[in-house]
C-alpha cells in the first residue's frame, strides 16, 4: 500500500507549462483553486447551452430541409417562447455571476496582515527582487537580480526559457505581499500556478497578496511586451518550508553583501 | 541569523485598500520624516515608520527621494 502511495502520489504537480497542455496548471494558492473551481462551474453551463443549441440547430436543419418541407412557415411572434428565452438565459447568467463575483471580491480581500513583503521590479530584460523587511538602514536590503539561464547553459531536466539563476524564495503557508513595479517599461509578473498576473508599471506599485499552500517550484513568464527579450524574462518562485526560509534567505544574503 | 527570522512587515493599511500602493509607500516615507522632525533624529518611535517604508518602497525610489530631500527639491509635505 505504502509502495503504491510512493509510486503514484509522488508524481510532481504541474507547476510549469507542459507541451500540448490543455488545462490549467495545478493550483498552489487559494486564488488559483478558486479560479479553477469557477472554470468548472462555468464549463458546466457552457456544455448545457452548447448541447441545447446544437440540438435545436441540428433538429431544425433535419426537419426543415427544403426537400422534405418545401413550404416555409412565416412565424414572426411567439409570446411564450420569447418570455422563456429571456428568462432562462438570465437565470443561467445569474448562476454564473454568483460564483464569479464571489471569487472576484474575495481575491481583493486582505483579511490577514502579510508576513513578508517582496518587491518584484521588472527591467529590460531581467527581474530584481528586494526583500527589505530586515534592514536597519536605507541600504542593505537583500536585493538580487534574476536572469534567465540561456539555452546553452541548461542542465539535463531543466526547462528551456523558464529557468533562472536566482529564484524568488518564499516561505510556504505564509501570507505574502508582492509589490510589483518596473524600472523602465511596462512588464507583467505572472505565475499561473499561483493564479497571479500583475502588471509592472513604472512609477506605480501594484500589490498582490498570495498564500502559497504547498512547497514547490513555480514557473511563469513576463506577460507584457517589453522589448526584444520579452520572451526571455521568466519568473521562478520557490516555496520552501517556513523553518528553512530563514537560512535560505541568509544564504542568499551572504554572497550578496560580498558584492554590495 | 540561525534562529527563526521574525516574519513581520508593513501591515495592510485601511487608508490604501486597493491594488495601487504607490501612495502608501509615499505616505509612510513622509510619516517617517515628519516623525523625525517632530521627535528628533534618534527617536525610536520613528523606527516603525522607517521599517514600513523600507518594506514597501523600492530602493531606487528611496535613494532618489533622499537626494531630493538633501537638495531641497522633495515634492512632498515633509
Amino acid at each position: 500500500m505504502i509502495v503504491l502511495k510512493w509510486l503514484f502520489l509522488t508524481i510532481s504537480p504541474c507547476d510549469a507549462a507542459e507541451p500540448w497542455q490543455l488545462g490549467s496548471q495545478d493550483a498552489a494558492t487559494p486564488i488559483m483553486q478558486g479560479i479553477i473551481d469557477l472554470h468548472h462551474d462555468i464549463f458546466f453551463f457552457l456544455i448545457l447551452i452548447l448541447v441545447f443549441v446544437l440540438w435545436i440547430l441540428v433538429r431544425a436543419l433535419w426537419h426543415f430541409h427544403y426537400k422534405k418541407n418545401a413550404i416555409p412557415q412565416r412565424i414572426v411572434h411567439g409570446t411564450t417562447i420569447e418570455i422563456l428565452r429571456t428568462i432562462f438565459p438570465s437565470i443561467i447568467s445569474m448562476f454564473i455571476a454568483i460564483p464569479s463575483f464571489a471569487l472576484l471580491y474575495s481575491m481583493d480581500e486582505v483579511v490577514v496582515d502579510p508576513a513578508i513583503t517582496i518587491k518584484a521590479i521588472g527591467h529590460q530584460w531581467y527581474r530584481t527582487y528586494e526583500y527589505s523587511d530586515y534592514n536597519s538602514s536605507d541600504e542593505q536590503s537583500l536585493t538580487f537580480d534574476s536572469y534567465m539561464i540561456p539555452e546553452e547553459d541548461l542542465e539535463l531536466g531543466q526547462s528551456r526559457l523558464l529557468e533562472v539563476d536566482n529564484r524568488v524564495v518564499v516561505p510556504a503557508k505564509t501570507h505574502l505581499r508582492i509589490i510589483v513595479t518596473s524600472a523602465d517599461v511596462p512588464h507583467s509578473w505572472a505565475v499561473p500556478s499561483s493564479g497571479v498576473k500583475c502588471d509592472a508599471v513604472p512609477g506605480r506599485l501594484n500589490q498582490i497578496s498570495i498564500l502559497v499552500q504547498r512547497e514547490g517550484v513555480y514557473y511563469g513568464q513576463c506577460s507584457e511586451i517589453c522589448g526584444t527579450n520579452h520572451a526571455f524574462t521568466p519568473i521562478v518562485v520557490e516555496a520552501v518550508p517556513r523553518k528553512d526560509y530563514g537560512s535560505r534567505v541568509s544564504n542568499q544574503l551572504i554572497p550578496q553583501t560580498g558584492e554590495a | 541569523m540561525e534562529d527563526e527570522i521574525e516574519l513581520k512587515t508593513a501591515p495592510a493599511d485601511f487608508r490604501f485598500p486597493t491594488t495601487n500602493q504607490t501612495r502608501h509607500c509615499f505616505t509612510r516615507y513622509i510619516e517617517f520624516h515628519r516623525c523625525t522632525t517632530a521627535k528628533g533624529e534618534e527617536s525610536n518611535d520613528c523606527e516603525r515608520f522607517a521599517k514600513y517604508y523600507r518594506a514597501l518602497c523600492p530602493g531606487e525610489w528611496v535613494d532618489k527621494w533622499n537626494e531630493q530631500r538633501e537638495s531641497g527639491t522633495f515634492p512632498g509635505p515633509l
